[in-house]
């Protein structure tokens, strides 16, 4: 299967990521953008989709500071 | 007595830490595909950028081989040393509380910072005095520590912090100024700030060798009470 791991900062950590792009913004000129967060896409071919979880708890978030999503995309 | 080094692909301070292990004892380089600690009596993890600090810093080293020995020595009461890169490796390995976030400023800071002793006692601080004041570089990207709030209370409760940015000090943003945390047993302390910089005059400090001779003091004591 194909899939991707949606991988953000948890909410009410500090994200200076996201608040640089969100003051970037506007000097652009784009206006009217507010809680910009950066975090990272993963995307993989698995043969066992359901030990995805598993993956994203051991390596490719840290629960701690990261929220992950799986996005199921259908066979690979 | 004997500290080893670990040495990961893209470790680039471990001949640094090695050069001031040996000003306490004797020292040799731990290869990280290698699962044998070679009867080392302290481990040390360097700074750097392990695996290339890919996914996060530290995810990626936590799984190497000697990293298994390193928790098993940890787990059976080692002393084990982890200095920046190595600080968030053994976060990553859970070996010790809380994570390693970019600076709040996203650049690398590199500079010479005063650190306070908040905990002068035990295998790491024993050699200090009680609030003094360590003159350490810290040189790093990814150092801003960071833990919840209520494990940030049990952190200062249980006098985990050993080491804290003096006011003014703080290069990255790290919650309640901590610089240095050791697990609830005390023989596992990781640190952003490297002491292994500060261990000759020609470098401006010396004050990081009281780390090293804490260590080296807490085992030879150890040794004499058997």
């Amino acid at each position: 299967m194909r899939a991707r791991v949606l991988v953000r900062p948890k909410a009410g950590i500090l994200d200076p990521q996201g608040q640089a792009v969100e003051r970037a913004l506007p000097a652009l000129g784009f206006t009217g953008v507010s809680n910009v967060h950066v975090g990272r896409l993963i995307e993989l071919d698995v043969e066992d989709p359901a030990q995805l979880p598993q993956m994203c708890e051991a390596l490719l978030a840290n629960p701690l500071i990261e929220d992950y999503e799986i996005v199921a995309d259908g066979p690979s | 007595m004997k500290f080893g080094v670990v040495r990961f692909p893209g470790s680039c301070d471990d001949v640094d830490a090695l050069r001031a292990a040996e000003l306490v004892g004797e020292a040799e380089l731990l290869w990280h595909a290698d699962r044998d600690l070679h009867g080392v009596d302290a481990v040390i993890v360097p700074g750097g950028f392990s695996y290339g600090d890919y996914l996060r810093a530290g995810a990626i080293a936590r799984f190497a081989p000697v990293m298994e020995s390193v928790a098993e020595f940890a787990r059976e009461g080692g002393l084990v040393l982890g200095i920046c890169n190595g600080f968030q490796v053994l976060c990553e390995a859970r070996l010790l509380p809380g994570a390693l976030l970019p600076n709040v400023s996203l650049r690398f800071v590199f500079r010479q910072v005063e650190l306070a002793v908040a905990r002068a006692e035990g295998p790491f601080t024993g050699a200090c005095e009680p609030g003094e004041r360590l003159s350490i570089p810290v040189k790093h990207t990814t150092g801003r520590f960071y833990a919840p709030d209520d494990q940030l209370d049990a952190l200062d409760a249980s006098g985990q912090v050993l080491l804290r940015y003096a006011p003014g000090h703080n290069p990255n943003g790290s919650l309640r100024d901590i610089a240095g945390i050791c697990n609830e047993q005390g023989n596992v302390l990781g640190l952003m700030p490297h002491p292994e910089h500060a261990v000759d005059p020609l470098t401006g400090s010396i004050d990081g060798l009281k780390i090293f001779a804490s260590m080296r003091v807490h085992l030879d004591d150890r040794v004499l009470a058997f």
